[in-house]
């Protein structure tokens, strides 16, 4: 699959499918869209986090307006998901600020404002409770064991201990949600701003009590995701439906920011902790980590979410006494869900600040210790996974070290005001072992005049998955890469090939892509398409996806093959600290990541500056404040995410070892430079004299380690 | 929630004694000059006002000149104005500074030095300036002009001694004598808003102002006695504590405030100072 023939497309930083639209301005986004007779809705939410519903008062003329309230739903009042807890609309008990209540549509948006500012609602407020430690509900359990920790402890000179935070992010995608349903004929037709198309019309059958046939759901433009528009798309989708349904006119839907800050979902906040057995000479002898994150107050992904999380806890080390305990509870906050890395970035953040304490601990470089304890080929992770030949931690590690010349340049800037870190991390790609089995993804690849259609659900979201694609099919097809169009994502016009998230959009669903393009190609046996349609008449081909073999995981246990593959990856971070300010300016980071096959240069590079940066905010800048269940600072003036001129260099170093079940060999790429930056950022401060425990590590907080004589 | 615009009015004058004509029969008025407050409140849902005073069209307010030793500054003037200007950037390098770290590009193409002004808030970045540089702030209705002085132009917090039928329409800067000194920290590079803000005057009579540590701008004029009198700048610290009350705000914290307050004033003697050494940070 991988033989050094020269490759034509693959591997070329080829135009992007959807660049010129986008730079000229022709794309069409969801708040583009308009249809004759269109009103726009919106939503009344909760003010309270906790408590019931007492009264509702419409203190205006409803004339002309559609409302919709829990008594309009025909289905069932929940948004489909995995336990299917969350309300489409509040009924009577509230959970969170900004809760969905009531919708009102109407044709003119200013009288939609007077209405929503004459709209009323008296609660019985109850007792909300924030704290997760305190949390009343566990929405989720995990645990994870390899050997005896009695065992594994024994062995160790030193026990190591450690508790580390990590805050709520948000996604910030450039474009908030958005939706535009249209009623149809015994059924609905919803186009919107979203990632997952499959899941959108399943959360409208169950709201709607509509066979699947009477519910399209067209992904149009998406301005961003990150895995923002995951899940809380579906909500959006059920509400437009809902107000287009009654009102018998199409709904259009678009948040503005800080209606979208405050009501959808964040990255999970934790708490993790640490105790580590480790021998004088610096080997893991035994790993205990205990996971708490915070859902906010309905399940969503949270379950999946701690998965990710847990499976990602001993960072990418060879331990052969774990154990690892996961939870993830409720609390009275906006329920929090998926973004770039999914529980991965909060607990490797704690693994890699936990891996410098040890190595200060025994007096041993960071380099050195990691280089004892990295995953080689041939070893096993926590879950029992023996890994493959295309296991690069070391390779990474070394490569990050040469390129920085990490020892000579931290004893070099010893006594300054840089600092140097370095984290070492993993990141599965694809759904979890059972996951991908469950989803049964399925690509399809059709024959047409000038080439072939890609028709698959995956939403080009910025990150690059049609070009991908393409090159994908024309490579193995033999054609152009001209030659290849991709459908948009229509659950009318493409089979269901899974979400697009948790890094797989290239390698699943470009994997199934190969796959019907291997059989076209045999399937012409020469011909051109042209020729072929003439001779034979039209042509399609769709694949299901394929567990391959060896892959075994037993999601009861959590034992075995957790990911089909992982991405490797080493970021060193250079920092300077202002003495007065205690402000931190991220110098550079050198992002050393093996990803398999790189399929675009440009892109690939593309993804890892941006995952870099955003974990920069993630590390030092970004504070979702919450007061009483609300983040308080909503607005772009006061949820701040760094701009270019908070943007260090960035020099990024991509390496390849292909893996065999992904298309030319290529792994995920999207998530995994989301995970390491924070720790690196966090050890290059430990390396100025500042135990950094907890992020944002913004200088508020390091002035007060200073005070506290833990810092400079 | 965002506001409805509809209830909203909008007068537009042509000129400036058309505007002030405004004030005084339709008033009162919230005067508009780049609105980048007001649209940030207006998405807010929290606008200041529901009737308002356009006053973007009044060219006559967008001058800056120099008569005689006084550097004379429309109300209109912009950040990007003031950033460029031939004059403010020899008799006032530091407002030239300040203007250039407010906001974005397009902020500073839009935000005026008088919105600055009248929008009063603690956190304004020229504000320091003004009243470390003495500033003059020019009041005009429609029956005449009046002077006040920037450093009792506010009464308390956003609260200032302009009546409902005045207009901000210019400000005027004596010479500044000595070396000039400015110190925005924010949140991160460009874009934020001040954490604190400080202005200094490094001269016989040193002069020192700060934002974001108080309900209005401050000049610690305790502090500046300090170090008139004695050059001991751990002495000013210890003024300068007594003179600033910040808190803690979905920004930062009163704490760290008042340790970058002192930490700046050392760099602010430190930097202007004949030796140029850098100093540990002190508690």
């Amino acid at each position: 699959m991988t033989a050094p023939r020269a490759l034509r497309i693959v591997g070329k930083s080829v135009p992007r499918k959807d660049g010129l639209a986008k730079v000229t301005g022709l794309a069409a986004y969801i708040d583009d869209l308009t249809y004759p007779g269109l009103l726009y809705g919106t939503t009344i939410r909760s003010t309270i986090p906790c408590g019931e519903i007492a009264s509702i008062h419409l203190d205006f003329d409803t004339t002309g307006f559609t409302i919709v309230d829990v008594r309009d739903i025909p289905g069932r009042n929940v948004v489909a998901l995995i336990d299917d807890d969350q309300p489409c609309l509040v009924e009577r008990e509230v959970r969170h600020y900004a809760e969905p209540i009531l919708l009102l549509a109407h044709e003119d948006r200013e009288r939609l404002l007077e209405a929503r500012a004459k709209t009323r609602i008296e609660y019985r407020p109850a007792t909300p409770v924030f704290d997760p430690e305190r949390s009343p509900k566990v929405f989720k359990r995990l645990a994870i064991d390899k050997g005896s920790l009695d065992e594994g402890f024994a062995l160790a000179d030193v026990v190591v201990e450690g508790e580390y935070r990590v805050p709520h992010q948000e996604q910030l995608y450039i474009e908030p949600n958005g939706m535009l349903a249209i009623p149809a004929e015994n059924g609905v037709t919803v186009h919107g701003s979203l990632q997952c198309p499959y899941y959108v019309q399943r959360a409208l059958r169950v709201v709607l009590g509509l066979p699947a046939h009477r519910v399209r759901v067209v992904q149009v433009e998406t301005g961003g995701g990150f895995g923002g528009k995951e899940e809380y798309p579906s909500m959006l989708a059920c509400h437009a439906a809902l107000l287009a349904l009654k009102a018998r006119r199409p709904v259009k839907m678009v948040y503005d920011r800080i209606e979208d800050l405050e009501a959808t979902t964040k990255r999970h906040p934790g708490v993790i902790r640490h105790r580590t057995g480790v021998t004088r000479d610096g080997r893991l002898a035994a790993m205990d980590i205990d996971v708490l994150l915070d859902g906010g107050a309905y399940a969503t992904l949270s379950a999946v979410v701690l998965s990710r999380g847990v499976l990602h806890a001993t960072g990418p080390y060879r331990c052969d006494h774990v154990r690892v305990r996961g939870r993830v509870v409720m609390t009275h906050t906006p329920p929090n869900g998926a973004f770039r890395g999914f529980g991965a970035p909060q607990t490797q953040f704690a693994v890699e600040v936990q891996m410098d304490r040890i190595a200060e601990t025994l007096g041993l470089d960071p380099v050195t210790l990691r280089e004892r304890n990295a995953l080689r080929a041939g070893d096993t992770t926590a879950t029992g996974q023996r890994l493959g030949r295309d296991t690069s931690a070391l390779r990474v590690l070394r490569e990050a070290v040469r390129r920085t010349d990490f020892r000579r340049r931290r004893r070099a800037l010893a006594g300054t005001n840089r600092g140097l870190g370095l984290s070492l991390f993993f990141h599965g790609a694809g759904f979890t072992g059972a996951g991908e089995v469950k989803l049964a993804s399925k690509a399809t690849l059709e024959l047409v005049e000038r080439g072939v259609r890609v028709r698959v659900a995956s939403a080009e979201i910025g990150q690059g998955s049609r070009t991908v694609h393409a090159q994908i099919v024309a490579e193995t097809l033999g054609l152009p890469y001209d030659a290849v169009e991709i459908a948009q994502a229509d659950t009318d016009q493409v089979p269901d090939s899974g979400p697009t998230v948790a890094s797989r959009t290239a390698m699943v669903v470009g994997g199934l892509l190969q796959r019907c393009a291997a059989e076209m190609k045999t399937r012409l046996a020469g011909l051109t398409p042209r020729q072929y349609l003439k001779a034979h008449g039209p042509l399609s081909v769709t694949k299901e996806y394929r567990k391959p073999p060896e892959i075994e995981w037993d999601e009861e246990a959590y034992r075995g093959d957790a990911y089909g593959t992982y991405g490797w990856a080493c970021d060193v971070a250079e920092v300077e600290l202002d003495p007065d300010t205690c402000e931190v300016r991220p110098v550079r980071v050198t992002a050393v990541a093996e990803l398999g096959r790189v399929l675009h240069p440009v892109m690939a590079r593309g993804q890892i500056e941006g995952g870099t940066l955003q974990a920069v905010g993630y590390a030092l800048v970004e504070q979702v404040v919450m007061r009483d269940g609300r983040m308080a600072n909503a607005q772009l003036a006061n949820y701040l995410i760094p701009t270019t001129r908070d943007t260090p260099a960035i020099d990024v170093v991509l390496l390849e070892r292909p893996y065999r079940h992904g298309p030319f060999g290529a792994k995920g790429v999207g998530e995994l430079p989301m995970d390491g930056p924070a720790p690196a950022i966090a050890n290059a401060l430990r390396h100025l004299g500042f135990d950094v425990r907890e992020i944002p590590a913004t200088p508020e907080r390091l002035m007060e380690l200073t005070r506290k004589g833990k810092g400079l | 929630m965002r506001t409805p615009l509809s209830p909203l009015r909008l007068f537009e004058p042509r000129s400036l004694r058309d505007a002030l004509r405004l004030l005084a029969d339709e008033g009162p008025l919230v005067p508009l000059a780049g609105c980048t407050d007001v649209y940030v409140s207006l998405n807010a849902g929290a606008p200041p006002g529901t009737r308002f005073l356009n006053l973007w069209a009044l060219d006559e307010l967008r001058r800056i000149e120099v008569r005689g030793s006084t550097l004379m500054i429309g109300a209109l003037a912009t950040y990007t104005q003031l950033a460029r200007s031939k004059p403010v950037q020899a008799r006032l390098p530091m407002l030239a500074a300040a203007a250039r770290e407010i906001g974005g590009i397009q902020i500073q193409n839009r935000g005026t030095i008088g919105g600055n002004i009248g929008t009063g808030s603690p956190a304004g970045d020229s504000l320091p300036v003004l009243a470390a540089a003495a500033a003059v702030v020019v009041l005009q209705n429609a029956r005449g002009r009046r002077q006040v002085p920037f450093n009792r132009f506010y009464t308390g917090y956003r609260a200032s001694v302009r009546r409902p039928d005045e207009l901000i329409v210019a400000v005027e800067v004596p010479a500044v004598d000595g070396r000039q000194w400015f110190r925005k920290v924010g949140t991160r590079a460009a874009q934020a808003i001040s954490k604190v803000v400080m202005a200094g005057v490094r001269a016989d009579r040193p002069r020192v102002a700060l934002g974001s540590v108080a309900p209005t701008v401050i000049r610690a004029t305790r502090t500046e006695a300090v170090l008139a009198e004695t050059g001991d700048v751990a002495e000013a610290r210890r003024a300068l504590m007594t003179e600033i009350a910040p808190i803690d705000d979905l920004r930062s914290t009163a704490a760290y405030r008042r340790r970058v307050a002192g930490n700046l004033l050392e760099r602010f003697w430190a930097d202007t100072g004949i030796a140029d050494r850098r100093s540990p940070i002190a508690d």
